[in-house]
């Protein structure tokens, strides 16, 4: 049985890293040549890791299922990325950050790997500006910050509302170098369906070319998994169509852990849902929150109205509206955490507040940025007695300049004018904290196995900050993983080319061609989207931002149920052996129909509200914090690793306590 | 509203492909143009026919995998957005709308809508990077201020999604727009003088390789491109270019 060894180097923890770096084993250069490196997903993460890895020398073979290595949902991040370099002067520092995150992850991260990530976060910034990442800067010619929530500091460097594309484009220019030496062999438009284990360590996957069909073996010294998040299993949720589980998923049927499933981070602030044919929803950075307001009415018979088209936002008065973030919160009040914010609007919402015709949705309002933008640039360029016009046109301009692309994409899918007309906005599904166990390596459970990035569950704990998913991609691929995966390597200079021609590859191939010929041969009646979206409405509905134990009970019987069907049932029309997208949405959904039901079999054993996971048995009773999340650390401090065992429901349960040492357990408070 | 849907259909690179009729009914104003599509697919899944092969992926305009020439229009008749983000209130009751590829030498058809655009990494390998390794070591972000203005253009040149609608836009195939645009943003920023020269002899000769054509000062691919990105970078290449070829 495998058992949980998170490896964390002793020492204070401020020199964890460091001394860790000086001690692990090294591969020569002259050797690095004799071995090859697979990596899956080229976002941030799987991007950066290809391209240093080709460049310490290693042979790289990158797998994308899109077009291009560029086109990976990293690139739709939109707010930025943060880094404790203090350029503000405003009191950040290592130490901040790492706070900052362990207590916005509610105390379920681990603490060693989140100071690492801390440490190595300022060199991220060196390095995309060396890489000609175009961030945003001051008139002075320096780089601009801006805040984001969760924290008291202004620590997010930003390029536009477009900071993941910049960055993915940086990882992807620093790809393309190595691809152009022949040291970066890149798949493109191929889809990993399995991963081969010979003698217990990882040696190779098996891809479907997506153009042919062609079911292809490739081997490697050690493979590396960077393919995203899995909150597709809510069938609607902010990432990107394609986005799934299932090199994930495939590496947890070989062996390795599945942590934290249901830590699953509800972004409050997205486009509220039009209709049963939507596809995805899309996200409104939070950087909009740093100047916008949000807010319901507060009368019901005025939310009432709007919810019938009798009324609009901008004819209900100051006095009757209800900015509950700020009322409840303070201190923090528009920029609490993610999951505080979901929540809150939730609440709003079900207590018959919301403000469209289905009541999901709050208002996110610029008029008071607008008329204090207004003023401050009146002052700036010296116009006495403005006229309120005037105003409105200098404070538009500077919201436009800093939203502008946001505000033209919300135009564009509601037909609203958001100068002029508050925002609608709702939770929506957005990150996964939880994902693939690894220990402080990145180095799953499998020898030989690597995960980083969202597929990882590592530095996030039970909720992620804003703007904190891109530092870790880059910090895992350009600045941990080159380091670590050394000290497993170092073993491997004298294994010479791994042969394909195994049985172990043979056995393989021979499975993922079986699931193929199943679903087309299988004819059934109903299409794979008609299995995903029932899916994803047992998810939203009973495993989403609000659980209780009879909900996910349910949940797990339903979608085994479901399950079931779609293995008898399900239609994929076409041939296994050219470009059908319906197969790849089959082969993906199957494992989402697995993963659903671990998700919540998880929640269901995490009886304590925690981050982004809500139990309903788990509040506070009385006091200040009433009505708000109550953390149990005595009997959940720890990340549930889940190991397979043929069936999701019957996943054995393995626990690695967390230990905090560096920093004390509190009740998150951001009153 | 009820619509006719001329789609171009063809089994493979090799197939001749041709337009079918298709229609579509109870089609509502607030779907997304892609959502449309997914209506139509499920109702070809489930008559049992073979559903449309598009390109999609982030569905929010930054991915730049949609790739659709919808009535004669790179990603149809907004301005200013991908084929993703093109909403059916674009549309009335009873249109016919034409739905094809993006066509040009360089993008081949794989599959009814989707075409071959690797042809643009390949553009990007031959130099679109600056030779920096990954290491961290590099000096402090700060070091060297940029000046606003500069880093602002660059950022406008650097917000191309690499969609290829210019190049299916222009009368000539001509990929200048989006080879100006990364040549610009290096050419803009401090880190990318250092190999300046050789970036943009060897952009525009892998850009001719690839059988890309030239550009006539029309213009379209301005006016299509869904990220706005202006012609002034192409002069900005020819200039670059005639500075390293002196």
């Amino acid at each position: 049985m495998t058992t949980l060894n998170s490896r964390i180097p002793k020492g204070p923890i401020k020199d964890k890293w460091t001394t860790y770096k000086d001690k692990i084993d090294l591969v020569n250069p002259a050797n690095k040549r004799n071995i090859d490196v697979i990596v899956v997903g080229t976002g941030l993460a799987g991007g950066s890791a290809a391209a240093s890895l080709a460049e310490l020398g290693y042979n790289v073979k990158a797998f994308a299922y899109q077009d291009s290595p560029r086109r990976a949902h990293s690139i739709a991040a939109q707010g930025g990325i943060n880094a404790a370099k203090n350029y503000q002067g405003d009191g950040d520092s290592t130490y901040r950050l790492f706070y900052d995150t362990v207590k916005g992850g509610d105390y379920r991260s681990r603490e060693a790997n989140v100071h690492r990530l801390a440490e190595v976060s300022g060199n991220i910034i060196d390095q995309c500006v060396a890489q000609g990442v175009p961030f945003a800067r001051d008139y002075g010619g320096l780089l601009d910050n801006r805040s984001f929530g969760g924290v008291l500091v202004s620590r997010t460097f930003y390029a536009k509302g477009q900071t993941g594309q910049q960055l993915l484009l940086g990882a992807y220019s620093a790809m393309n170098r190595q691809i152009a030496r022949g040291k970066i062999e890149m798949h493109n438009r191929h889809e990993m369906l399995d991963v081969v284990l010979v003698d217990g360590k990882a040696r190779g996957i098996i891809a479907r070319n997506m153009i042919t069909g062609e079911i292809q073996r490739h081997s490697a010294h050690a493979v590396v998994i960077a393919s995203g998040g899995y909150g597709n299993v809510y069938f609607l949720s902010t990432n990107a169509m394609g986005s799934n589980v299932t090199a994930g998923w495939k590496i947890h049927k070989k062996g390795a852990f599945f942590a934290n499933p249901c830590y699953t981070q509800i972004h409050p602030t997205c486009i509220p849902r039009s209709g049963d044919y939507q596809s995805k929803l899309t996200l409104m950075s939070e950087s909009l929150r740093n100047d916008g307001r949000i807010w319901v009415p507060a009368k019901i018979e005025d939310a009432k109205a709007i919810q019938e088209g009798k009324l609009k936002a901008t004819e209900i008065a100051e006095e009757d509206r209800d900015y509950y973030l700020e009322r409840r919160y303070p201190a923090f009040g528009n920029l609490v955490p993610r999951d505080v914010a979901s929540r809150a609007a939730k609440e709003r919402c079900d207590a018959g507040y919301g403000v469209n015709a289905t009541g999901e949705a709050v208002y996110l309002d610029f008029a008071a940025a607008i008329d204090r933008y207004g003023k401050e640039q009146a002052k700036i360029k010296g116009i006495d007695n403005a006229s309120a016009s005037e105003i409105y046109d200098l404070g538009q301009a500077v919201v436009e300049a800093k939203y502008g692309n946001l505000f033209q994409m919300y135009e564009k899918i509601v037909d609203e004018n958001p100068y002029k007309t508050p925002m609608m906005i709702y939770p929506a599904t957005h990150y996964t904290m939880g994902g693939v166990w690894v220990d402080y390596n990145l180095m799953t459970t499998i020898p030989g196995c690597y995960c980083i990035g969202e597929a990882n569950f590592s530095d996030h704990g039970a909720n992620r900050l804003g703007a904190s998913a891109l530092m870790q991609g880059l910090a895992d691929g350009y600045f941990v993983l080159p380091y670590t995966i050394g000290d497993y390597l170092s073993d491997d200079i004298r294994t010479g080319k791994i042969s394909t021609d195994s049985p172990e590859f043979e056995e393989a191939e021979k499975s993922v061609k079986e699931l193929i010929n199943f679903f087309i041969s299988n004819k059934g009646e109903h299409s794979v989207d008609y299995y995903h979206k029932k899916l994803g409405e047992i998810m939203w509905d009973k495993v989403g931002m609000s659980r209780n134990e009879k909900g996910l009970k349910e949940a797990m019987a339903e979608i085994k149920a479901l399950r079931e069907d779609f293995w008898k049932n399900v239609n994929v029309p076409g041939t296994s052996d050219e470009m059908n997208p319906e197969l790849e949405k089959a082969t993906r959904v199957a494992d989402f129909l697995e993963l659903g039901e671990l998700f919540a079999k998880d929640a269901l054993d995490r009886n304590e509200s925690c981050g982004g996971h809500f139990r309903e048995e788990s509040v506070e009773l009385d006091g200040e914090q009433e009505g708000e999340a109550k953390r149990n650390d005595k009997d959940f401090a720890y990340v549930s690793a889940w190991e397979y065992k043929g069936e999701p429901g019957d996943a054995v349960l393995h626990k690695e306590e967390l230990e905090f040492n560096d920093i004390e357990l509190k009740q998150r408070s951001y009153k | 509203m009820n619509l006719t849907l001329k789609i171009w259909r063809q089994k493979n690179a090799d197939d001749k492909g041709q337009l079918v009729d298709y229609k579509v009914t109870d089609i509502s104003e607030h779907m997304s143009f892609l959502e449309m599509m997914d209506v139509l697919n499920e109702q070809l899944i489930n008559k049992g026919e073979e559903p449309v092969a598009f390109d999609h992926d982030c569905r929010e305009g930054i991915c730049g995998m949609c790739s659709m020439y919808i009535n004669g229009e790179a990603h149809g008749p907004d301005r200013g957005i991908t084929t993703c983000q093109l909403h059916m209130r674009s549309f009335k009751d009873g249109d016919t709308i034409h739905i094809e590829p993006f066509r040009a030498t360089a993008f081949p058809v794989i599959k009814d809508l989707v075409v071959d655009r690797t042809s643009f990494d390949r553009i990007q390998q031959s130099g679109g990077y600056i030779s920096v390794n990954t290491s961290g070591n590099t000096q402090d972000a700060n070091a060297t201020p940029i000046s606003k203005i500069d880093a602002d253009k660059a950022m406008d040149a650097a917000t191309c999604i690499g969609c290829g609608a210019c190049v299916a836009t222009c009368k000539n195939s001509s990929a200048m727009l989006f080879v100006g645009a990364k040549v610009s943003q290096y050419a803009l920023l401090p880190q990318g003088q250092v190999e300046a020269t050789e970036r943009v002899l060897s952009m525009v000769q892998q850009m001719d390789d690839e059988g890309f054509g030239n550009c006539t000062n029309t213009g379209a691919c301005e006016v299509e491109c869904p990220k706005g990105i202006s012609l002034e970078n192409i002069a900005r290449m020819n200039r670059e270019f005639l500075k390293a070829s002196l």
